[in-house]
């Protein structure tokens, strides 16, 4: 089959490779229809996610049809469903699946010994992440082998297309986690960093959630239109602009709004003089990661707000204002999100028509196309928000 | 924080096989408790080697002129520079107790290093050669107590007899919480004839009979080793403890120890193991760089385990089918897929 392969910094390739086999009893094979490249798929493409290999399939949201199934599967699944494949792997038995944790499910992570050394303990397995989640080929590819099929994968209806579905698979739940954080009351105000495809569905899932406000935060004048016009935003701040800082508390009143999203993460882009520090101690590897936007996330919340990080981080940051969210009360909950707890009703959602996820689509492409989609995603050419592939 | 691990080391701890000293061990850099016995002395005059290997290697990197001169050579502040993180690696090895018998001996292999290179300033043509020549002989001093610790420390490690219970060799230390009752998990271990399934490195385990059984396990590099083990202690649902009988490949003693979880989280396990690694401890050092550490190979067996009492069978990626690393991607042909765990461990 053809399979888009990392095969070292910026550089990816549609290989020929062999077809996916059945390894678990609860394994299916799935006949990839529709799969994306996720923006964390940058950090791995940048070069900024240690333990990947060459050669390593790539993609962690696809969807498709099942072809094979593996002899534990029972009735759960049959030759012929159509499903969306969320990007944790999860085994659903184990204390973390029994929580609804899914992402930090103890029994998917092959490579687990390695994931305590960096992390202290290991989260779940991930579909074409780095061999530090498991060593799992991924999804931008013609099939791909899906354990534990009886517990991620969703069946979709006929009537909904693709695009309108293969969201469920990672940025429509990790949107809606980050705005669920939040803990949102009437008329609150919500902050979102970030408005790539993550963004906007936290600023939709925000408004979905009662926000009263939502400002998006971006520096790309075309992203703050989607997020205005197709995701719900009530305001917008271009930090190369603006100071956010002063922007956010003039339309706060001072106060700061009640949450703030960052849906950034780890490659940050900022004022150009703090820009230049961290990417210098990235490079210097006195840092992993640069945690610009999560730092402004954390001094303009209001006293007693919460700091909701669905943004990927990796490593390690530093100047982290442990400070202000200490004497300012302020909570920050994150994680990867738990797929498999938001896929039913958020695809109800959908059905009910509340939302339609496709809106971030701007492009659609052949899977041999991956690499120049993986390029204009990166230099965000063409107002690319959101590359779909067909294999 | 170390009286804090102590005291939970004792509490979860197995009389038999405490060490004689934990709070040295303990000291070792959390919870991986793989630390060697030395006797003090020893240890004592590692230790002061440890500290002046980096002493002297930050002399070296710092003033490289001065110590030229010092010792009447010419001085190459590169070569200095480079000695000196040498000598830097020397004492941190020794220092960080993971290996000091090691530490020892790269310090005894520095000292050749640097003999032979002062033999070259000993020539007549160097004006300060009386300095050269006071240098060489307080360095064959020092390789003297190089050679004497490093070659106490090795023997210690190495031991000659082997007593029950022997507290030397490699060990390994490792905790997983399975979510199952620890009736069950207990059972399943108990058979020994399961363990295959989830150790990697196990080939086969025979039960010979209610105290005895064969071992066959493939160690670093393809090496087949075989012992035979007796069961020591056996406490229904709480404790079993092994050793290896004399006369096979590998000296080998453990003790497992299980324990409900609160919260009824299921069952918590304690495993500890002390072996001597075919190939000795150099062979074992060796197996680390290629990611085969004992530490590692215990807790990816446990998690193995966790996955065989929780989901029925040991998961596996596209890269963990191979023992070697291997990109994510669906494995070349069938041979490859022949390692799959998967099929070979659904024995509930």
């Amino acid at each position: 089959m053809k399979a888009n392969c990392w095969e070292g910094k910026k550089k990816v390739r549609v290989e020929q490779v062999p077809d996916p086999k059945i390894l678990n009893s609860r394994d299916a094979i799935v006949r990839i229809t529709s799969t994306a490249i996720c923006g964390s798929d940058l950090h791995l493409y940048n070069g900024f996610i240690p333990t990947m290999e060459k050669g390593d399939i790539l993609g962690h949201e696809f969807m498709g049809e099942v072809v094979e199934t593996g002899p534990g599967l029972k009735n759960h699944l049959r030759i012929g469903d159509r499903v969306v494949v969320p990007f944790p792997i999860s085994c659903g038995t184990c204390y973390s699946c029994q929580r609804g944790l899914f992402s930090v499910c103890e029994n998917t992570n092959p490579n687990a010994w390695l994931a305590e050394k960096m992390f202290g303990h290991a989260t779940a397995g991930i579909f074409g992440y780095s061999h530090l989640t498991g060593g799992y080929a991924g999804g931008q590819a013609e099939f791909a082998r899906v354990p534990f099929a009886d517990v991620g994968p969703i069946k979709v209806p006929e009537e909904l297309s693709d695009e309108q579905v293969l969201f469920l698979s990672d940025i429509f739940p990790t949107g809606y986690m980050g705005a669920e954080m939040c803990d949102i009351e009437p008329g609150a105000v919500i902050a979102v960093w970030g408005a790539g495809p993550v963004g906007q569905f936290a600023i939709a899932s925000a408004k979905l959630l009662g926000a009263e406000r939502v400002i998006a935060i971006d520096r790309f004048d075309y992203r703050l239109r989607m997020a205005v016009e197709k995701a719900g935003a009530t305001d917008t701040i271009n930090y190369e602009q603006v100071s956010v800082l002063e922007a956010l508390k003039e339309l706060t009143g001072g106060r700061g709004p009640d949450a703030c999203i960052d849906a950034v993460g780890m490659e940050a882009h900022g004022h150009p003089a703090i820009y230049a520090y961290d990417r210098t101690k990235q490079a210097l590897m006195l840092e992993t990661d640069r945690p610009i936007a999560l730092r402004e996330a954390i001094m303009a919340c209001r006293n007693g707000g919460t700091v909701s990080v669905i943004g990927v981080y990796g490593g390690f940051i530093d100047k982290f204002p442990m400070g202000s969210l200490m004497n300012r009360s302020i909570t920050i909950k994150t994680g990867q999100c738990h797929v498999q707890r938001y896929m039913r009703p958020l695809l109800e959602r959908v059905q009910r028509g509340e939302i339609d996820p496709s809106f971030v689509i701007t492009h659609t492409l052949r899977l041999d196309e991956a690499p120049q989609g993986y390029d204009m995603f990166l230099h965000k050419e063409d107002e690319c928000v959101k590359v779909v592939l067909k294999p | 924080m170390a009286t804090e691990l102590a005291t939970r080391a004792d509490a979860v701890g197995y009389d038999d096989f405490r060490s004689t000293d934990p709070g040295r061990e303990h000291g070792n850099g959390g919870a991986k408790h793989n630390g060697r016995r030395q006797s003090d002395s020893d240890e004592r005059l590692a230790r002061v080697l440890g500290w002046f290997s980096i002493g002297l290697g930050l002399g070296e990197i710092a003033a490289p002129g001065k110590l030229a001169e010092l010792i009447g050579v010419e001085n190459k502040p590169g070569l200095f520079r480079l000695m000196g993180l040498r000598e830097i690696g020397s004492g941190v090895a020794i220092l960080s107790q993971s290996w000091p018998a090691g530490g020892v001996w790269s310090r005894v292999a520095g000292d050749a290093l640097d003999l032979a290179l002062l033999s070259t300033q000993l020539a007549p043509k160097n004006p300060q050669r009386g300095k050269t020549i006071a240098a060489t002989v307080a360095l064959l001093g020092v390789t003297a107590l190089d050679l004497f610790t490093s070659k106490r420390l090795s023997k210690k490690s190495r031991g000659t007899s082997a007593p029950a219970g022997a507290r030397r060799g490699l060990r390994v230390k490792e905790a997983i919480t399975v979510n199952r009752p620890v009736g069950e998990v207990y059972d399943y271990w108990h058979d020994f004839q399961n363990l295959p399934r989830f150790m990697t490195h196990l080939e086969s385990v025979q039960v010979l009979g209610p105290k005895r059984s064969h071992w066959v396990a493939v160690g670093p590099g393809g090496m087949r080793v075989e012992w035979d083990a007796e069961t020591v202690e056996d406490r229904t649902n709480e404790l079993i403890s092994w050793r290896s009988l004399p006369g096979g490949d590998v000296e080998t003693s453990g003790w497992l120890r299980f324990k409900p979880a609160p919260g009824r989280r299921g069952t918590e396990i304690v495993v500890e193991m002390r072996y001597d690694p075919p190939g000795g401890v150099l062979g074992a050092t060796l197996a680390k760089l290629f990611g085969e550490a004992p530490d590692q190979i215990v807790a990816r067996d446990l998690r193995a385990f966790k996955n065989v009492m929780e989901v029925g069978e040991v998961l596996h990626s596209d890269a963990s089918i191979h023992r070697r690393p291997h990109p994510a991607r669906p494995p070349e042909n069938d041979s490859d897929a022949g390692r799959q765990a998967g099929y070979r461990s659904t024995g509930r």
